[in-house]
């Protein structure tokens, strides 16, 4: 039993992963372990790796583990599909999104619950009830393709989420409209204990001002480099930038 | 039932051209078919109608109740067994039987296709057997749309239809139509020519669906004309295996504003050719013209073709063919072609063939749905074109039709 529950307590665990990409080493010994109704943010220069980490817990092929594994619940996922993943309760905010010509973005949020979801009042809640009809993100500017994700995954209403940058391209305006809702995915006003975790990728930091975050992670060439207080490294980078990080591991 | 309307010059001419094989397709042998087919009796509603079940029917876009439908026309191998306009301001009637009754019909005969095109249509000339005939008289608009079958049983039969529609001043004309055959009948031909008039303000949209068997040939043949102010949508859909067709229908824009747009969905099963192309000339000033056609062959040949010919300036005209290879023993070919005439003609056109996007297929299962449920989904999305202008109920059916093939091929 208490095995049982440790492994609810830990619901996901990154351990000594190596990732190739089209041959490319990207990244190698990653560890990090979220725990339940956790939300940790991953902050790393360009290039270092954060995008590739999200993609592999995800499980897509492009990004191939070559050693280490990741564990859901207990349960050592690395062999499974992307949809198996997402069946499992793991869920993901692309970046840039592709656009799938002749699916609705309504059919696409039914699609995400199947079939279940009021997807109505929930593209209401991120303002995007006038664009149900059209093509899923076919000519949708930064922010609506984010809203657009974020409605999927409220349709999805998975158990540990993957944001990928959920504020680039976002104006200010939006970026409260946004913030709202990855909030509430988070459950992040639930007064009762959280079940809901988040992995989300920053650059600007601007998330941590409606996403409490709980950890921070600092990836440089492949592998993390500092895991502490958020706030704490984010200062840190804005004063001293990411050559400070990397040197302080050092 | 077949009759020898035309003497004279077009009589000539189509014999001139009885072995005048048609720029386009496979070459068939019209010594290979038979004229000769058992005739079926008439039947006062589509329910009694015993050769043909509903199912079947169905599978065409054809409602055997005639619910929501305004009227319909069945024609079997040689024999017209039921027409009736249900609503008023349409009329329904086979071809012959509209030749006798109207003189001025002649002046809609033979006037938007060629008679000596090529062998099929001479062939349809020489001897033609039945067809529909359907008008919507001036300013009438019926809600629901007509319905045509033109089913083929009688193995080695060569099917020759001339049909001739006509949308008076003001009108509104939506028309479905179904060809079906047996699906044991073995080796068949169909050879259709359709003539479409749509005057000052009117509007048609003609659905077609094909679904034949494994060994017919099919030689639809078509022209239109649209006056000005006028509208005319096509939209046609085949996802049944066959053995081959070809067809390359065109429309002559005329009247000033005059629009004509064509959407194809072609779905080419392992050992069908499907040539399908659509063709608009636009002679009068703002006039207008879309094609668009989605290919997808699961092992089957596709030629995609398109022709745009811009006479005059101040028209408009957009060309698309979108082609799928979901099977390696699949082939497109694409043909846009765009032709000006004048300095200011506006024409574009995109072609691209390929594979379904990698990228598309993780997306949604990141969201959930299995490798074959993201590629259906994928493959279903890239057939919905949407039809500005098409009656829900059309659109309603040409989505069943998609759902229902793709099903199939799950």
């Amino acid at each position: 039993m208490a095995g049982e529950e440790q492994d609810r307590e830990r619901r996901l665990v990154v351990e000594g992963l190596h990732v190739e990409v089209d041959g490319r080493k990207i990244l190698h010994d990653v560890n990090l372990t979220v725990r339940c109704g956790e939300t940790h943010v991953l902050f790393g220069p360009n290039g270092s790796g954060k995008t590739t980490l999200l993609m592999a817990i995800m499980g897509f092929p492009r990004y191939r583990v070559t050693a280490g594994r990741i564990v859901l619940g207990g349960e050592d996922i690395t062999g499974l599909t992307p949809y198996e993943r997402a069946r499992r309760g793991i869920g993901i905010m692309f970046q840039r999104p592709p656009t799938v010509r002749g699916v609705s973005l309504r059919q696409m949020a039914a699609l995400c619950s199947g079939g279940e979801a009021d997807v109505e009042s929930m593209a209401a809640e991120v303002n995007l009830e006038e664009f149900l009809e059209r093509d899923v993100n076919h000519g949708f500017s930064g922010g609506e393709l984010k809203r657009s994700e974020l409605l999927q995954l409220m349709a999805q209403n998975p158990d540990i989420l993957l944001l990928d940058e959920p504020e680039s391209g976002v104006d200010m305006e939006n970026l409260q409209l946004v913030g709202r809702a990855i909030r509430k995915l988070l459950q992040k006003d639930l007064r009762r204990r959280r079940t809901k975790c988040g992995l989300i990728i920053t650059h600007t930091g601007y998330i941590l001002d409606y996403v409490e975050a709980d950890v921070g992670h600092v990836l440089c060439e492949g592998t993390i480099v500092c895991s502490g207080n958020p706030r704490e490294q984010l200062e840190g980078i804005r004063r001293y930038g990411f050559e400070e990080c990397a040197r302080c591991t050092r | 039932m077949c009759q020898m309307y035309e003497i004279g010059e077009l009589r000539r001419r189509a014999e001139a051209a009885a072995e005048k094989p048609a720029p386009f397709g496979k070459d068939l042998d019209l010594s290979a078919y038979t004229g000769q087919a058992a005739e079926c009796s008439y039947v006062d509603s589509l329910e009694e109608l015993e050769e043909i079940g509903e199912e079947e029917l169905a599978r065409a876009g054809v409602e055997k109740s005639g619910v929501r439908r305004s009227g319909s026309f069945v024609q079997i191998d040689g024999t017209v067994v039921h027409r009736k306009a249900l609503e008023k301001g349409v009329e329904i009637l086979s071809t012959a039987e509209a030749l006798e009754k109207y003189d001025w019909l002649r002046d809609y005969y033979w006037k938007t296709v060629e008679v000596d095109a090529d062998k099929y249509t001479a062939a349809v000339a020489l001897q033609s057997c039945e067809g529909y005939f359907m008008r919507a008289l001036p300013g009438s608009r019926t809600i629901y749309p007509l319905q045509a079958c033109l089913y083929m049983r009688e193995p080695r039969f060569v099917q020759r239809v001339h049909n001739i529609i006509i949308a008076e001043e003001g009108s509104e004309l939506h028309i479905i139509t179904g060809c079906a055959s047996e699906h044991e009948i073995g080796a068949g031909l169909h050879l259709g020519v359709s003539e479409f008039y749509v005057k000052k303000g009117a509007r048609v949209t003609f659905t077609m669906i094909h679904n034949w068997a494994p060994g017919m040939d099919v030689r639809p043949r078509t022209g239109v004309l649209v006056e000005e102010g006028g509208l005319f949508m096509s939209n046609y859909v085949v996802m049944e295996p066959l053995n081959s067709l070809q067809l390359y229908p065109t429309a002559r824009l005329v009247g000033k504003g005059a629009t004509a747009r064509f959407h194809s969905v072609l779905v080419a099963q392992p050992g069908s050719e499907l040539d399908v192309g659509s063709r608009v000339i636009l002679s009068a000033p703002g006039s207008s013209a879309e094609i668009i056609s989605r290919a997808v062959t699961r092992g089957g040949y596709i030629a995609a073709r398109g022709h745009i010919r811009g006479e005059v300036g101040g028209v408009k005209a957009h060309l698309e063919c979108r082609g799928l290879i979901l099977d390696p023993r699949g082939a497109i070919y694409a043909v846009p072609e765009l032709e000006g005439k004048a300095p200011d003609v506006e024409m574009s056109h995109e072609a691209a063939v390929g594979k379904i996007a990698q990228e598309e297929v993780e997306y949604l299962m990141a969201r959930g749905l299995s490798e074959e449920d993201a590629v259906s989904t994928i493959v279903r999305g890239f057939l919905n074109v949407r039809i500005e202008g098409l009656p829900p109920v059309l659109e309603r059916e040409i989505r069943r039709m998609v759902d229902l093939s793709e099903r199939k091929a799950l």
